[in-house]
C-alpha cells in the first residue's frame, strides 16, 4: 500500500470510483464501485468508516457502517439519521439525499504510480473541492 | 442459461415516469417470443398515501392516474400475443384500476381480459387498528392517519397468474415481488426454494427502478457517458429456471447495460448486502457476481436465499403539517452579501416559529444540512448569482404561512435587486413504518367481475 511516496498521487475518488445513493427513511446508502479491480485493494485500505463519517461530519451521521463486495469490487456505505429526519422532515430540497454520493466521490484517494493506469480520465481540468466541515 | 427463460419487462420505476416506456419493451418481448411479462412499479413511499387522499375526493380514483396513458398504447398488442400485465398500480384502489382496465379494453374494441386484483395490503381499517397502534408505539402522537399498508409478497401474484389471470392488479407489494410472482407461476417454484427466490428478487430488484439500470441516472458527461437518454430502453429481464437472470434492453433503444450501470442498480437502496430482507425471502449478495455476456446483456450470478422473515413491513402515512418554501435571486456584484443578509432579516423576523432552512442556490442548495452548519463555516465566496431559499415546517398552517409573507416582504425591505420571488405552501406527509406480524395479514386475490361491480 502507498504510504505518500513521491510516485503517489493524491485524486479525487471519482477517477477510482463510481456510486449511486439510496435512502429508506432517515438512512442514506452510497455505493463505492471501483472502476477497475486492481483499484478496489486501494478504495478498501482508505474509504473507511471512520473516514466517511468525517465526510459526513455536517450532516451528523450516528453510525456509519461499511459492507464490502469484493466479488463486485464494491462496497456500501450506510450512513443512519443523515437525512435531517428523511424524505418526510427534512427541509432540503434534496430530501432523500440524492446528490451524497457526489459528496463521498470527491473524497481524496492516494493512488501509487503503479495503478494509475488504471484511473479514469479526468473529464474536468479544474474538479472543484467541497469543503469537508 | 437454459432454453425456458421467462422475460420480464419493466416499463415503469415510479409514479412519475415516462408513459410511452412500454411501447419498445412490449415490441421486444414480441420479438422475442416465449413467455413474457411486462411489468409498471409506480408506488413509492408516499404514493399511497396521495392515493388514499384522491380516493377520499372521489371513491373511483385512488389508483394511478396515467394508468390509462401506460396501458393503452400496449394492451391490445399484450393481450393478443399472450404478455401478462403486473403491476401495483391499483395503489390505493386496485378494484378501481381493474374497473378502469376493463373499460379501457372495451374502449379498444377487445375481449374483457381476465383481471386479479390482489388484497389484504390495506390494515388502515378497524380490525387492523391495535396491530397498528402497538406497532407505532404512539409514534402517530394524535396526527391523523392517512394510510396503512403491509407489503405484500408474490404469493397472491403467483397464484393469480396460476389461475389464468392475463393482468394482475396490486396495491401495496415489494416491488421485487412483482417479478418474483411471474416466476414462481412460470416455473412452478415453491414459496420455500429460497436460492430461486433470492435470485429472482434481485432480479425484480434490478428491474423496479426502470431504467435505472438502463442507463439512466447513471451520465456523468466526459467521465460517465450514456448515449439516447432522450429514448432510454427500459429494462429486460431473461430468468431461466433456477432464477439468475440477464438483464437487457430492446435493442436499438436508447442508453446502456454494462456491469457498472447493473452494479449501481444492485446495490441501490440495499443496506446489508447479506441479508436483503423482501416478503417472500432474505436475499444474499455477499457473492453476486456481475458479467457481460453480450452487448447491453448483463448476468447476475451468484446470489443466495435465506428463509423469509415472520413479518410483513407496514407503511403508515399521516398528516404531518405544513411546509413553506420561498426563493428570491440576487444577481450582479456583491450578491451573496446579500442573499446572506435577506437571511438573517427573515431569520430575525420569524425567530421562534421553529427551525429555517437557508440555501443559497448558486453556493449550496443540498449538501449542507437543514441546521446551517456547514453554510455558517463556508465564508461569503463572491458568487455573483445566488437565489436564496427559506424553508420552513410548522404543525400549524397561519405559522408556516408566515415564512411566505416574510418572503415576499423582501422585495420592498430586503437588500436591493432582490428579484423573482416564489412561494410555495403545502400540506405534508409523514411515514412512518413498523413490522406487523405475517399470520395477521390475509394476502389474497379475486377475479375482477365487471357484472358484480356493475360496470
Amino acid at each position: 500500500m502507498s504510504t505518500g511516496t513521491d510516485t503517489s498521487t493524491i485524486v479525487p475518488l471519482w477517477r477510482a470510483a463510481h456510486g449511486r445513493t439510496g435512502d429508506k427513511g432517515n438512512r442514506s446508502n452510497i455505493s463505492v464501485i471501483a472502476w477497475n479491480a486492481a483499484l478496489y485493494p486501494l478504495l478498501v485500505a482508505q474509504i473507511t468508516e471512520a473516514a466517511v463519517a468525517r465526510r459526513f461530519a455536517h450532516r451528523r451521521p450516528v453510525r456509519v457502517q461499511r459492507f464490502v463486495l469484493p466479488s463486485l469490487h464494491a462496497m456500501n456505505f450506510v450512513l443512519d439519521d443523515v437525512l435531517d429526519g428523511g424524505v418526510n422532515d427534512s427541509l432540503n430540497l434534496d430530501s432523500h439525499g440524492k446528490a451524497l454520493s457526489f459528496l463521498l466521490l470527491d473524497m481524496p484517494l492516494e493512488v501509487p504510480a503503479e495503478l494509475q493506469a488504471h484511473l479514469a480520465p479526468s473529464p474536468t481540468t479544474n474538479p472543484q473541492e467541497t469543503p469537508s466541515t | 442459461m437454459n432454453e425456458d427463460v421467462l422475460r420480464v419487462g419493466c416499463a415503469a420505476g415510479f409514479s412519475g415516469d415516462r408513459t410511452d416506456a412500454a411501447r419498445p419493451v412490449v415490441d421486444a418481448l414480441i420479438a422475442a417470443g416465449g413467455a413474457s411479462v411486462l411489468i409498471f412499479e409506480t408506488l413509492a413511499e408516499r404514493t399511497l398515501a396521495l392515493a388514499q387522499i384522491a380516493r377520499r375526493t372521489n371513491p373511483e380514483l385512488g389508483y394511478e392516474p396515467l394508468l390509462d396513458e401506460m396501458l393503452r398504447p400496449v394492451l391490445a398488442d399484450c393481450l393478443a400475443h399472450g404478455i401478462r400485465i403486473v403491476s401495483n398500480f391499483g395503489a390505493a384502489n386496485p378494484r378501481g384500476a381493474a374497473r378502469r382496465i376493463a373499460e379501457l379494453a372495451r374502449e379498444l374494441g377487445l375481449a374483457l381480459p381476465c383481471i386479479a386484483v390482489v388484497g389484504g395490503d390495506d390494515v388502515s381499517g378497524e380490525h387492523h387498528l391495535d396491530e397498528v397502534n402497538q406497532g407505532l408505539q404512539g409514534a402517530l402522537a394524535g396526527r391523523e392517519l392517512v394510510s396503512a399498508n403491509a407489503y405484500l409478497g408474490a404469493e397472491p401474484i403467483a397464484a393469480a397468474l396460476v389461475a389464468g389471470a392475463q393482468i394482475v392488479v396490486c396495491g401495496r407489494v415489494a416491488d421485487p415481488s412483482l417479478t418474483v410472482g411471474p416466476a414462481m407461476a412460470h416455473f412452478g417454484w415453491r414459496a420455500d426454494d429460497w436460492d430461486r427466490l433470492a435470485r429472482a428478487t434481485m432480479a425484480g430488484h434490478l428491474l423496479e427502478c426502470g431504467a435505472q439500470v438502463t442507463g439512466g441516472y447513471y451520465a456523468d458527461p466526459g467521465l460517465k457517458d450514456v448515449s439516447g437518454l432522450a429514448r432510454l430502453g427500459y429494462p429486460i429481464a431473461e430468468i431461466d429456471r433456477d432464477g439468475q437472470c440477464v438483464v437487457t434492453k430492446p435493442v436499438g433503444s436508447g442508453g446502456r447495460v454494462d456491469e457498472h450501470t447493473v452494479k449501481e442498480q444492485l446495490l441501490y437502496e440495499v443496506h446489508d448486502p447479506s441479508a436483503y430482507v423482501t416478503p417472500d425471502v432474505v436475499a444474499d449478495l455477499s457473492n453476486a457476481q456481475v458479467m457481460q455476456a453480450g452487448e447491453d446483456r448483463v448476468a447476475l450470478q451468484g446470489v443466495r436465499g435465506k428463509a423469509r422473515t415472520d413479518s410483513l413491513k407496514v407503511n403508515v402515512c399521516c398528516a404531518s403539517g405544513w411546509l413553506a418554501e420561498g426563493e428570491i435571486s440576487y444577481a450582479g456584484a456583491r450578491a451573496e452579501g446579500r442573499a446572506r443578509l435577506a437571511a438573517q432579516i427573515v431569520r430575525e423576523r420569524l425567530a421562534g416559529s421553529g427551525p429555517l432552512r437557508i440555501d443559497l442556490i448558486g453556493v449550496s442548495s443540498v449538501l449542507a444540512d437543514d441546521a446551517g452548519h456547514w453554510l455558517a463555516a463556508v465564508p461569503d465566496s463572491g458568487a455573483t448569482d445566488v437565489r436564496l431559499r427559506i424553508a420552513l415546517r410548522h404543525t400549524d398552517r397561519v405559522q408556516a404561512e408566515r415564512l411566505t409573507r416574510e418572503m415576499v416582504a423582501l422585495y420592498t425591505c430586503g437588500p436591493a435587486g432582490g428579484g423573482g420571488v416564489r412561494t410555495s405552501l403545502r400540506p405534508t406527509l409523514g411515514t412512518l413504518s413498523f413490522l406487523m406480524p405475517r399470520r395477521l395479514i390475509a394476502a389474497r386475490f379475486d377475479f375482477f367481475d365487471p357484472q358484480a361491480e356493475g360496470a
